[in-house]
């Protein structure tokens, strides 16, 4: 059988794994299986490839392997789940650079000529394949450089908040304008300077660290869902170099998956992805309302009496409890509270963590069962009978000001409606404002009660309450 | 021609994509995004064609590189989506 026939219908085999294991992901239950099988797609597509004719040379190939399952291997070993955002956008990166490279590397005469002789150059004149190549080199450089501006946000290497650099917009419409200058001179092939093709790349790389930079830390979710998509969109337009279905059928599946995590993201803030890119978030804003009411606070022994005679109880975590890898005691309250017959949920809002379904996985991480995480609008509708919501590490998701202040920032943004139940008690450290920088009207609402100290260590002293 | 067909297939599978993610419940949106990025490592397939080619000095340094970032991606992606899909339990397995 002809080896090229053979390996792309591998190929199709392949792409219906990744079809079948994105389908079994709909369900918690099969979603571990579907893994497994898209993993499994992969592994055969790699090892078709080995047969390819135009390899006649594996000792590189091999080493370049070695060296990546290693790195991959420990990566995923060690990571904690509070890293995951960090570690998917350095990931995101990888995927971008591997792109832009292979697109790169798609230029040299002794492979291209290869590629034709294969019949894998994709349209008849060059122009077509040059403007593809251009394309991916531009896609992966973004997703590369702002990749890793996402990543050193994330993981706190370099400044999260939001800010403007003087001459931004200057800035990027020159890089703008000289890269679609330079991409001109090159897919019309007015120029076959090499350097010039470097300069693509280094403008690439440019606009990738501009774009990202002036976005906040609160605003990554939606950032590393939209690089998540560019990776597999990086991914598709090799696919148009190489001429390999594959590549396009995964890479558009990636891109689709990310595009609407974005959309859900931007939802749940109720701002526009235009707005997030370019709006610089807080960095303008000087809201300074004065707060008005009491601050009423409570200590263990008064909540552990509250707690204890209430018959349901909404639980709504935020990031500060995941920092405080409160996760286990805060499972083991909830535990204690069932057995109290007590009516025990989880509140989890849509960018409760750093990237989407985070806060999930920091709870199944905590042992939490998942049918007892419920979605932001499911627990809203019954919120005015619960007795109890306890909001731990949680501040800009509960903000009432989203709802009532027309002049916060973050009005108009989807919160959890704490305030409707019974009683509200919010765990905090000191009154300091989130991560949006946003004060929050709730602390000094009615029915709100005030437990400060170190979240993990409340929890801790309300489980020895229940025990004793 | 070609490009058509390619461009026909791009639009289906995006679509088709855009179908099988909407249905996806928030719990799951972490590990669908990790295991979509070890997904996308499939550019490797494009690296080991330019790793292996033997000839070109460029190409092979290109490619060789390309083959470490990629694996990194699809190794790295499936195991810790692996990982995470491993945490999520049932009330019904869930006793303490």
């Amino acid at each position: 059988m002809n080896i090229n026939l053979l390996i792309n219908i591998i190929y199709i085999i392949s792409a219906l794994f990744f079809i079948a294991g994105l389908k079994m992901m709909t369900s918690p239950s099969t979603a571990r299986t579907g893994n497994m099988i898209s993993a499994s797609g992969m592994l055969i597509a790699i090892l078709i490839s080995l047969l390819d004719q135009g390899i006649i040379d594996y000792e590189w190939i091999l080493l370049g392997i070695f060296i990546g399952s290693i790195i991959g291997l420990f990566a995923s070993r060690m990571v904690q789940m509070t890293e995951i955002p960090e570690m998917v956008a350095i990931f995101n990166g990888f995927g971008g650079i591997a792109s832009l490279m292979v697109a790169w590397a798609a230029l040299y005469p002794e492979l291209t000529d290869f590629n034709i002789r294969n019949g894998h150059l994709v349209g008849s004149s060059n122009t077509m394949l040059m403007a593809i190549i251009v394309l991916s080199i531009l896609i992966g450089g973004i997703t590369f450089s702002g990749s890793l501006v996402a990543y050193g946000k994330l993981s706190e290497k370099i400044p999260g908040n939001a800010y403007l650099i003087p001459g931004q917009r200057i800035i990027s419409s020159c890089i703008v304008f000289t890269l679609l200058f330079v991409s001109y001179r090159f897919i019309f092939g007015y120029s076959t300077n090499s350097n010039e093709f470097i300069a693509v790349i280094v403008l690439a790389l440019m606009l990738g660290i501009i774009l990202v930079i002036p976005i906040g830390g609160a605003d990554m979710p939606v950032v590393i869902s939209l690089l998540n998509s560019c990776s597999g969109l990086a991914a598709c337009s090799v696919g148009f170099v190489l001429n390999n279905n594959l590549l396009i059928v995964a890479g558009s599946l990636v891109g689709a998956s990310g595009l609407i995590l974005t959309k859900i993201m931007c939802k749940a803030m109720n701002r526009s992805l235009k707005n997030v890119l370019f709006s610089s978030f807080g960095a303008t804003s000087q809201h300074t309302r004065k707060m008005e009411g009491t601050v009423k606070q409570v200590n263990i022994e008064e909540t552990y009496l509250m707690l204890e005679a209430a018959s349901s109880v909404v639980i709504v975590p935020g990031y500060g409890m995941a920092v405080a890898q409160a996760q286990h005691v805060v499972q083991e309250l909830a535990v204690l509270l069932e057995t109290n017959d007590c009516e025990v949920n989880f509140a989890i809002h849509p960018v409760a963590g750093r990237m989407p379904g985070h806060m999930n996985v920091l709870l199944s991480e905590g042992n939490v069962s998942y049918d007892k995480l419920v979605e932001m609008d499911d627990i809203n509708r019954q919120m005015s009978s619960i007795d109890i919501a306890i909001v731990i590490g949680a501040n800009d998701i509960v903000n009432p000001a989203a709802n009532n202040d027309k002049s916060s920032p973050i009005y108009g943004m989807p919160i959890i409606k704490v305030y409707e139940a019974g009683v509200v008690i919010i765990l905090k450290r000191s009154m300091a404002s989130g991560f949006s920088g946003v004060e929050n009207g709730l602390f000094y609402g009615e029915n709100t009660q005030m437990l400060f100290g170190d979240a993990k260590k409340s929890i801790m002293d309300l489980v020895a309450e229940f025990k004793s | 021609m070609e490009i058509i067909l390619t461009s026909f297939i791009f639009v289906l599978s995006f679509l088709l994509g855009f179908e099988l993610i909407t249905k996806i419940p928030a719990t799951l949106h972490t590990p669908l995004m990790s295991g979509s990025n070890a997904i996308s490592g499939v550019t490797i397939i494009g690296a080991l064609i330019s790793s292996g080619s033997g000839e070109q000095v460029a190409s092979v340094i290109l490619g060789t590189t390309a083959v470490v970032f990629a694996t990194v991606n699809v190794v790295g992606g499936y195991m810790v989506t692996d990982r995470m899909l491993a945490m999520l339990k049932k009330k019904s397995q869930n006793s303490e």
